[in-house]
């Protein structure tokens, strides 16, 4: 085992597909920032890419590569832990690759066209071709079809896998929580002209992958990162596991309706969706206090510092990002004024990087770790580890930047648009000019540099960390399934 | 067997996850099915597309302490009157376009979407297009043209040209109409709308 190099003899089959994965993911990053500095650009200067690469084309390019390397991050999670974990190989190897092959191309695509077709006339070709115009899914249904059928045979690999090698709490929950995944996206997949009926299934994808099923998928990452990091005992984190399913599905599904309030569904929305989703915060704080006592009773102590350093600011994103700032404006009497202002941008940016981007980023440095032959990753790196410590601290200040920057600026346009203007053409454009928004809008954009700064030297960092150290990891043993006992049935 | 109090069992943990998840699950589903009873178009809270034939406002309501749309008299758009079938296909063929141009990458409708430009939910009723005699024509100008057209209020930020045809323009009109007539539960508050006659 060369120590220092990258040798993909260091990785078992599942992981030598894992990086494919995670190498796509990293370019989209780029893409997804590089996107977004542009899309903040035509905030500061309208007369930026005017008529050529409009405002929804970049915003579009923005939040699309945001969501596809999320996906890919997370499949390659799967596909990182699955032997060790299954304690054999994975079944339909080959098949795997021709899906992250088949999925690659896809995006490709549909990326290519959003960038030189753009937009097409209101027929249904265009949908199936182009772009299907819904924020988020806008991929068009032959690529829509493409990715089930990527998801059928991730799933399959999963499933099968497990199945013939051994269960065990965290896999009966990861590959029923595949299931869901993969089937909510299906309620996005047809059209209707009825737009408050679209609204309805819409959210079904938004709001259940993001508030039920990818919390629960990350939940299963950071139980076997919490092993794989610090040796934390698998029973203490499978019962945990346990408690924050019943905590996130039961606050989250019903939790939905916070996006039932005004889009021309029944008042009983009001209650519903304002209590459960009033709850969603008490999951992220049992991760919290999961994660950080995990982390005390080993005293820290691990083989991998950028690693652990990702998934404590995971617990602790998930929790600003989702709780306390999707709390903040989860109450009808609130989102009547907040809904769709800058104040959702806020919570859309702190929530989908500090649940989301961290304990991908956190996954890709356990990846490098064991891809340079389980190198020395802790205390005292060569260069003292400042570009991990720098990337980090770059990527947290900028995006929490940006997050205020846009909360000043929401606050400032629920009260001059939303409560005082009626939210009229006017209104609105007496919130866009008032100067505590446009410095908002300059706020954000420099904190956006700061965030660009940070994945810049993240990518340096992952390219670089290890290479030519000498030094082996002392890594924890991941305690294994016991065989038979209570968690061999949990996939049943 | 072991000293593991119930509260800390493994197994009594993956019981209680497995029912939630189910229950709730079943609560959704029950909710769906009344929920999107009472959204289908022709419905109390989601009128049909023929709406477009009517005049539309947005008032407030005493009972409910909120402003909710108020379907008037006979006030076809572009003075045409359409059978319900002509009017699903129009608003049908709007839908689509806004689709198609993804309008909902700068605008929010319905409160959804973007932040760069104004919601469109109650668009119709802007009081920016005048009056009802000129409301038609100033928005057919506007969607033809938004470069020439611009308005922006001080803040330079235009709508591109979405090169709209004669015809989708016509048919994004009525889409919008159509959709100020939905029951938004007040959303958005504290809209002036355009002046209309009663
Ligand atoms: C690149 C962003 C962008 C796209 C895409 C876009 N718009 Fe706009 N839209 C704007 C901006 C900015 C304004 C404000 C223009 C002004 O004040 O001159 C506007 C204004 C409007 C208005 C008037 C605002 C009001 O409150 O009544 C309507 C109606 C409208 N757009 C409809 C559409 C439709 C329909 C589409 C899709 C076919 C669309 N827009 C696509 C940016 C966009
Ligand atoms: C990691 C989990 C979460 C992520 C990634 C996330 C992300 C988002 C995003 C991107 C939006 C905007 C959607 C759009 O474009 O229209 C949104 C909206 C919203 N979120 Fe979250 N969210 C999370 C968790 C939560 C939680 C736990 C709550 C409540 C306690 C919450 C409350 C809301 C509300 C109320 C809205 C609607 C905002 C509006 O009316 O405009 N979110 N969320
Ligand atoms: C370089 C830094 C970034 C800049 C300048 C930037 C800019 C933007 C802009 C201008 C929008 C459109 C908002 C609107 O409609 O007005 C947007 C949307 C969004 N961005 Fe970013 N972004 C950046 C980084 C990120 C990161 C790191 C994430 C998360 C990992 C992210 C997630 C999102 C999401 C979820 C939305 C949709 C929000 C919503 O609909 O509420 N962005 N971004
Ligand atoms: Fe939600």
């Amino acid at each position: 085992m060369a120590i220092g190099v990258l040798d993909s003899a260091n990785l078992n089959g599942g992981q030598k597909l894992a990086v494919k994965y995670f190498t796509a993911a990293v370019a989209l990053f780029v893409a997804q920032i590089l996107f977004g500095i542009l899309a903040g650009l035509q905030y500061l200067m309208p007369e930026f890419l005017y008529n050529v690469l409009d405002f929804n084309v970049n915003r579009m390019v923005h939040i699309n590569a945001m969501i596809v390397w999320m996906l890919f991050g997370f499949i390659g999670a799967v596909y990182w832990l699955i032997e060790d974990e299954a304690g054999i190989e994975v079944v339909g190897l080959k098949l795997g690759n021709l899906a992250f092959w088949l999925f690659t191309s896809a995006v490709t695509v549909v990326v290519v066209v959003y960038l030189f077709i753009q937009t097409g006339p209101g027929t249904d070709t265009t949908r199936w071709l182009i772009n299907e115009g819904r924020e988020y899914i806008e991929a068009p249904r032959w690529a829509d079809i493409g990715i089930v059928v990527c998801m059928l045979i991730f799933f399959y690999n999963a499933a099968a896998t497990f199945m013939k090698g051994r269960w065990s709490g965290i896999s009966g929950v990861l590959v029923l929580d595949l299931v869901a995944l993969a089937g909510l996206y299906l309620a996005g997949m047809f059209y209707v002209t009825n737009i408050s009926v679209d609204q309805y299934w819409w959210w079904w994808v938004i709001h259940l992958w993001v508030e039920a099923t990818w919390e629960v998928l990350v939940g299963c990452i950071m139980a076997w990162g919490l092993m794989k990091t610090l040796g934390a005992r698998r029973k203490i984190v499978t019962t945990w596991l346990y408690i924050e399913v019943a905590l996130m599905f039961g606050s989250g599904i019903l939790g939905l309706g916070h996006h039932y309030f005004w889009i021309g569904t029944p008042e009983y929305w009001f209650s519903i969706g304002g209590f459960f989703s009033a709850l969603e915060p008490i999951p992220l704080v049992a991760m919290v206090v999961h994660a950080v006592y995990d982390s005390g009773v080993h005293r820290f102590k691990n083989a991998n510092h950028p690693a652990l350093a990702w998934l404590i600011a995971h617990a602790f994103g998930n929790f600003f990002g989702a709780g306390v700032w999707g709390f903040m404006h989860t109450l009808p009497q609130i989102n009547l004024y907040t809904h769709g202002t800058q104040w959702t941008s806020s919570h859309g940016h702190l929530a989908f990087f500090g649940a989301y981007a961290t304990i991908n980023i956190a996954v890709f440095y356990l990846a490098i770790q064991k891809w340079r032959g389980n190198v020395w990753m802790a205390g005292g790196l060569a260069d003292n580890g400042w570009k991990w410590k720098w990337s980090l601290a770059l990527l947290n200040i900028g995006v929490v930047g940006m997050t205020m920057a846009l909360l000043i600026a929401g606050y400032e346009q629920s009260f001059i648009e939303r409560a005082v203007g009626g939210s009229t053409w006017s209104g609105y454009f007496a919130a866009q000019t008032n100067p505590w928004f446009m410095q908002g809008m300059w706020w954000r954009q420099l904190f956006g540099w700061v965030t660009a700064a940070g994945v810049v030297l993240l990518v340096w960092d992952l390219v670089t960390i290890g290479r030519g150290e000498t030094r082996a990891a002392e890594m924890p043993e991941v305690e294994a399934p016991e065989p038979g006992g209570a968690a061999a049935t949990a996939g049943a | 067997m072991n000293n593991t109090p119930w509260w800390a069992s493994e197994d009594v943990w993956r019981k209680i996850a497995v029912w939630i998840t189910a229950f709730m699950f079943v609560v959704l589903i029950f909710l769906t099915f009344d929920s999107v009873s009472k959204i289908t178009a022709g419905s109390e809270r989601v009128p049909p597309y023929s709406v477009i034939n009517k005049r539309i406002g947005y008032e407030f309501n005493a009972e409910r302490n909120m402003q909710v749309p108020v379907i008037g008299e006979q006030a076809p758009l572009f003075g045409q009157a359409l059978t319900e079938e002509e009017a699903e296909a129009l608003v049908t063929h709007g839908k689509k376009v806004v689709q198609g141009r993804n309008c909902m990458n700068c605008h929010t409708l319905l409160g959804n979407g973007a932040y760069f430009a104004p919601d469109l939910t109650k668009a119709w009723l802007d009081p920016a297009w005048g009056n009802e005699a000129s409301r038609e024509t100033l928005m057919t100008m506007f969607l033809k043209d938004p470069t020439n057209n611009a308005r922006t209020f001080g803040s330079g930020r235009k709508m591109p040209n979405m090169n709209l045809t004669d015809e989708e323009t016509r048919a994004v009109i009525a889409f919008l109409k159509w959709m100020s007539s939905i029951d938004t539960n007040g959303f958005p508050y504290n809209f002036k709308t355009i002046q209309q006659e009663g």
